[in-house]
């Protein structure tokens, strides 16, 4: 493997062609987006103040910015409401689901009574299960955390209860041959095994745990949560204030994509050393 | 007169009547006899099928044998197995030094305490300065390194490798085959290498066990009397050709039964 001197650099028209190409990709990733983004609300704009649409069927975009600013006092406090609803319903499944799949993967009789109700509470539709909650549960916070916390554990769970069952068989029997103990099986080949299957539970279960907070705050209100971006936005359309609707609605979609933004974050630190999910290919 | 040496060689293990059969019907291995010596460097060679996998896997303890036994000599001790596979079975996640450490690792010793012997093995193996490499880093042939050094940074006595080379291209394969007979000088182990290749088994060992399948059983053996070290003149040599002759003769009966 020696590197031999070249006199002078030569070029390579496909090498250039290719690396020009990527530059374009990587450009237009941002703009393109950006690009419909402008387009779409500039047509909304000009759709609504040149047909004079009322503002209590269709705010124009101008209202909404004007009112994610003067509500902002109302919108913030919201904002965290659901927030914390979320991420500790997150945080719950994330505990809950690796709880479990680990009982799973140490016992195959736990598994083989509890994988199908797992599954049952899982394709039981959370806005048919949350006004039994509701009446169930006293605590309306913990009947909302429940209901947030059924919806997102189980991508946790099914995804990890795989992922510690996938690790190579080669080494398992290495595993046995230097006689490891069940614990030590667990913690040095099968837990890391899974933590890329684990990773892609949890960015699905970080969209749920905010769907399941939303479902909460629409079937169990107030009550139960503090006054949240769900339940500002249903009484905001009660009282035909659009502008506030939609601002809720816009801060729900940005608190979505910064909870997939940051899972993706916490799954590229953990595996960009060593997983072949992480690697950039060379093409 | 090397003969001789050999059969002067302690015992380390014996198997002795092994029947070994999959679920019911398949007989993976019949009336199986193998004294593996002290010092032995010995080739399974054989056609697909006949149990080569089986007899390591028997060995090692992964599966007990339906009847038949095994018996090491002054019994089997912690650390006297020492696993090659045909992949290099590394931990993708670990670099390359906590990948050899972790045969002490599981026995719960510290890295501070083993660092000296997981650098030595690296070292006997050429690949000192990847330590902090992880698997992906690294070509086929310096895996299948790591994957060497992990097998011997114990010290065992007994080295069991199923196939390592077979995956790798012929140049790789032939330095690796050089390098593998001077880690043992070094460490002096015993070391049972299954192969499908005949000219491999002759270059490597000083037994060939040859085997046939269905029912997978010994059919003979080949001594390669040539002396270690051996150097690359060695696969030119009569000797070479001759052993080589005779396993081949030997390996086509094998299939001829089969058939
Ligand atoms: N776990 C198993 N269950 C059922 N049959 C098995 C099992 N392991 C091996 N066998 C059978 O036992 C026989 C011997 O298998 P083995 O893997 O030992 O052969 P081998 O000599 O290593 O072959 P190869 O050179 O292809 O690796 C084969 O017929 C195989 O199908
Ligand atoms: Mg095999």
């Amino acid at each position: 493997m020696t590197v031999q001197d070249i006199e002078q650099p030569v070029v390579d028209t496909e090498e250039e062609q290719r690396a020009r190409q990527k530059q374009i990709t990587k450009i237009a990733r941002w703009t393109l987006p950006s690009l419909v983004l402008l387009v779409v609300i500039g047509g909304w704009q000009a759709y609504v103040t040149l047909a004079e649409v009322p503002h209590y069927i269709l705010p124009s975009p101008w209202l909404i910015a004007k009112t994610l600013v003067t509500d902002w006092d109302v919108l913030w406090p919201a904002l965290v409401v659901t927030g914390r609803l979320t991420s500790i319903a997150l945080i719950l499944a994330v505990l809950g689901g690796l709880a479990i799949a680990i009982a799973f993967t140490q016992s195959k009789w736990i598994e083989l009574a509890m994988f199908p109700y797992a599954v049952i509470l899982q394709v039981t539709p959370v806005v048919a299960v949350a006004p039994l909650l509701q009446i169930y549960v006293d605590s309306a916070f913990l009947a909302a955390l429940l209901c947030a916390w059924i919806v997102a554990f189980f991508p946790i769970l099914s995804n990890t209860t795989i992922g510690l069952k996938s690790a190579d068989h080669n080494l398992q029997d290495l595993f046995k041959i230097y006689g490891a103990s069940k614990w030590q099986t667990l913690r040095y080949l099968a837990a890391p095994s899974a933590l890329p299957f684990f990773l892609g539970g949890l960015k699905i279960a970080g969209g749920l745990a905010l769907i399941g907070s939303v479902v909460a705050e629409f079937v169990i209100g107030r009550a139960g949560t503090g006054l949240g971006l769900a339940s500002t936005l249903l009484e905001a359309s009660y009282r035909f204030n659009f502008g506030r609707l939609y601002a809720s609605l816009i801060l729900i979609s940005v608190m979505g994509v910064a909870i997939f933004g940051l899972m993706s974050l916490i799954s590229h630190l953990c595996l960009f050393r060593w997983h072949e999910s992480a690697l950039k290919r060379e093409d | 007169m090397q003969s001789k040496v050999k059969a002067a060689r302690p015992q380390l293990l014996r198997m002795s009547h092994i029947e070994k059969t999959f679920r019911g019907d398949v007989v993976a291995l019949r009336n199986l006899n193998l004294a593996v010596n002290q010092g032995d460097f010995l080739s399974l060679l054989g056609p697909s099928g006949c149990g080569k996998s089986t007899a390591l896997r028997l060995i090692a303890g992964l599966i007990t044998p339906t009847s038949g036994s095994i018996d090491w000599q002054g019994g089997k001790g912690d650390n006297d197995l020492g696993v090659v596979f045909q992949e290099p079975t590394l931990m993708p996640w670990a670099k390359v030094k906590d990948n050899v450490w972790l045969p002490f690792r599981l026995r719960g010793k510290s890295y501070g305490s083993v660092k000296d012997d997981v650098m030595q093995a690296l070292r006997l193996v050429g690949l000192e300065e990847f330590q902090n490499a992880y698997p992906r880093e690294l070509s086929g042939g310096m895996k299948m390194r790591v994957s060497i050094a992990r097998a011997l940074v114990t010290r065992p006595r007994l080295i069991l490798m199923d196939e390592p080379f077979a995956a790798l291209d012929e140049i790789t394969r032939h330095k690796l085959n050089k390098d593998l007979l001077a880690l043992r000088e070094a460490i002096g182990c015993t070391v049972i290498f299954v192969t499908h290749s005949v000219f491999e088994s002759v270059f490597l060992s000083d037994r060939i066990v040859v085997m046939a399948a269905r029912p997978g059983r010994i059919i003979g053996e080949v001594n390669v009397d040539a002396p270690y070290p051996r150097a690359d003149s060695f696969r030119t040599s009569p000797d070479y050709a001759a052993s080589a002759a005779e396993a081949s003769k030997m390996l086509t009966r094998a299939m001829e039964d089969a058939a």
